[in-house]
């Protein structure tokens, strides 16, 4: 049986641009997916294809149980979206907003009324309930929109950057809320351009480039694929290079990179402290100065420029071989 | 699925007609608080027609014939209701821009995540516009009166004219519709929703007496739809001047009938176009 948020092969172009190129997706009941990519992905097409907002020419779409382009009115009852923006009306109060947009949920006014002032005191918006919202702060605009998508509990949220353009305090409080809400029960799918995001929010991430996803699976495995940890080190001295890359090729699981100018040499490793114990011992005893030396591990920034940086050479090697572009 | 029995919370959806009205007076709502709190938005769409009333009256009457009477007092009445005629149509720029504003800042999208009606955003907003017009309509009667405007008819042809005018008003807002749908920008809608206002309402019957223009924009004019609605309640407000020869083109014989005909068609036409439009929108 689908999930919650199920697609399969959704092509969109706009004109000669093929916006999606055959997304598939499967968000089971209760769970998180982060799409990732870059600008010009395909995410926010993905997001309103999904929403009903503009129809895929060709492709399948299920949302909450419902084919979205046979009964896109039964599938609009069952979602919330929070966009890029914050489509809210800035004068409108908070609480006009609210209940505006309750009753075009079909709730009766005095439901509507009810529910706008639940959602006020949990988004911490009562005290600025009634005053317009163009007075609202970036912040609590994006938390107006979003109490604006969850107003009915849909059971399935479509989110669309819901942090870009927030501070880091702003953008935490958001985190938190989107949490507690995941906590009871919610699908929720969330673009961002935040890796960091992703991997807070996220069970399992999507990554699209081109118009498709070149990538799935939770953070985890996806680090695991872009390799495991390895050990970085910055000699004092540029002449120690050489030697460095003597010692690291010993304890080393693969080449070693150097980057000369920063005087940074990298190599995958296994073993984890006790082989950086190793390692540092070793380029002790050469009598090699460190400025700095540490295990890494592969971050999401990681993944996503070695998966999208790969994919775009790759797509844009095979249209100038005038072929279609491998799918992966 | 315990989340989806959340959604029970939502009432079943009743007649779709039902609906319709429901959710569009809803939006319309909405406008209104909206313009209620840009208050300089109604008193600037104001402005225009009052200063069109003062500067014809006093610059242009007495030296423009209308009928066979060059008064300055025949011309004054003459010309109200092409005034007015002109301040609805304008309403058309209102509601453009009102809707590309909402394009633009993402509330179309919201809207058109929602379960509601259809039309209702369109509806909303034109309905909202209605109430504007009728408001501008009441100060500028209230102008007209003071520089010296007088009805010559019973109460009820007077109102009946305010009728037509406002059928009027409310069809452009339509093609207002139409327009802000269709642009990028609600600037864009601005200016476009005004440039061929002024063709529109200038090679009319509003201002001068058609009867006295080449035969070739005579024949424009008479069958603008716009001249009809102003023939029609210049007729109803009896201020055809003393002389005065409708011409034998049939909406100047028959305006009421054509200034009717003429506004229910363009509601439909555009009407249908702008909910397709919207249903459309990619935003």
């Amino acid at each position: 049986m689908p999930g919650a948020i199920y697609a399969e092969g959704l092509v969109k172009t706009f004109g000669d641009v093929r916006a999606l190129d055959g997304v598939d997706l499967d968000v089971p009941e209760g769970t998180v997916l982060g799409l990732l990519g870059p600008n010009g992905a395909g995410k926010t097409t993905t997001v309103r294809c999904l929403t009903t907002l503009l129809r895929p020419d060709s492709g399948r779409a299920v949302v909450a149980g419902v084919d979205v382009l046979k009964h896109p009115d039964t599938v609009r009852r069952s979602i919330g979206l929070s966009g890029q923006f914050a489509a809210v009306d800035e004068y409108l109060t908070g609480r006009e907003n609210l209940q505006m947009v309750g009753q075009l949920y079909q709730m009766r006014a005095r439901a509507a009324r009810q529910r706008a002032a639940e959602l006020l005191e949990q988004f911490h918006l009562a005290d600025a309930a009634d005053r317009p919202a163009k007075t609202y702060s970036g912040g609590m605009r994006r938390r107006l929109d979003l109490a604006a998508a969850l107003v009915v509990s849909p059971p399935v949220m479509f989110m669309d950057e819901p942090t870009t353009g927030l501070d880091p305090r702003n953008r935490q409080q958001l985190w938190e809320v989107i949490k507690q809400l995941v906590s009871g029960g919610t699908t929720l799918l969330l673009t961002t351009q935040y890796l960091e995001e992703a991997d807070h929010l996220a069970h399992d991430i999507a990554v699209v480039d081109h118009g498709r996803v070149i990538a799935k699976g939770t953070s985890d495995q996806l680090k695991a694929r872009t390799g495991g940890e390895r050990v970085e080190v910055v000699v004092h001295e540029r002449e120690h290079i050489q030697t460095a890359v003597e010692v690291l090729r010993g304890f080393g699981k693969g080449e070693t990179t150097v980057e000369e100018h920063t005087r940074k040499l990298t190599v995958p490793v296994t073993g984890g402290a006790k082989l950086l114990a190793e390692v540092i011992r070793e380029l002790d005893t050469r009598g090699i100065e460190m400025d700095d030396i540490g295990l890494r591990r592969p971050t999401l920034d990681d993944v996503f420029l070695s998966l999208t940086g790969h994919m775009a050479e790759a797509a844009d090697q095979d249209r100038a071989n005038g072929k279609e572009a491998v799918k992966k | 699925m315990s989340a989806v029995t959340d959604t029970v919370r939502i009432a079943a959806p009743g007649n779709p007609i039902g609906r319709s009205i429901r959710d569009s007076l809803i939006v319309a709502k909405r406008n209104l608080i909206r313009m209620s709190r840009i208050p300089e938005m109604v008193i600037f769409g104001l402005i225009q027609p009052i200063m069109f009333v003062v500067l014809f009256t006093y610059v242009f009457g007495g030296s423009i014939q209308v009928g066979s009477s060059t008064s300055t007092q025949a011309y004054r009445e003459f010309l109200m209701a092409g005034i007015f005629a002109q301040t609805v149509t304008f309403a058309t720029a209102g509601a453009g821009a009102g809707i590309a504003d909402d394009m633009h800042k993402g509330l179309i999208d919201r809207f058109r995540s929602l379960p509601m009606a259809r039309g209702a955003v369109l509806t909303g907003r034109t309905i909202a516009d209605l109430v504007q017009t009728s408001l501008t309509l009441v100060v500028l009667a209230v102008v007209a009166l003071v520089v010296g405007w007088r009805t010559h008819e019973n109460v009820g042809k007077v109102l009946a004219g305010f009728c037509l005018l406002l059928l009027l008003g409310y069809a452009f807002s339509w093609i207002g519709a139409l327009i802000g749908l269709s642009v990028r920008t609600p600037e864009a809608a601005t200016s476009g929703g005004l440039i061929w206002l002024f063709p529109l309402t200038f090679i009319s019957n509003a201002f001068v007496d058609a009867n006295q223009m080449p035969s070739f924009l005579r024949h424009i004019a008479e069958w603008n739809p716009f001249s009809a609605t102003v023939q029609a309640s210049r007729e109803l407000f009896g201020n055809l001047p003393p002389g005065f020869q409708a011409s034998d083109a049939w909406p100047m014989q028959h305006p009421v009938w054509a200034s009717l005909i003429w506004s229910v068609v363009i509601i439909l036409v555009f009407r249908t176009l702008a909910v397709r439009k919207y249903r459309r929108a990619a935003g």
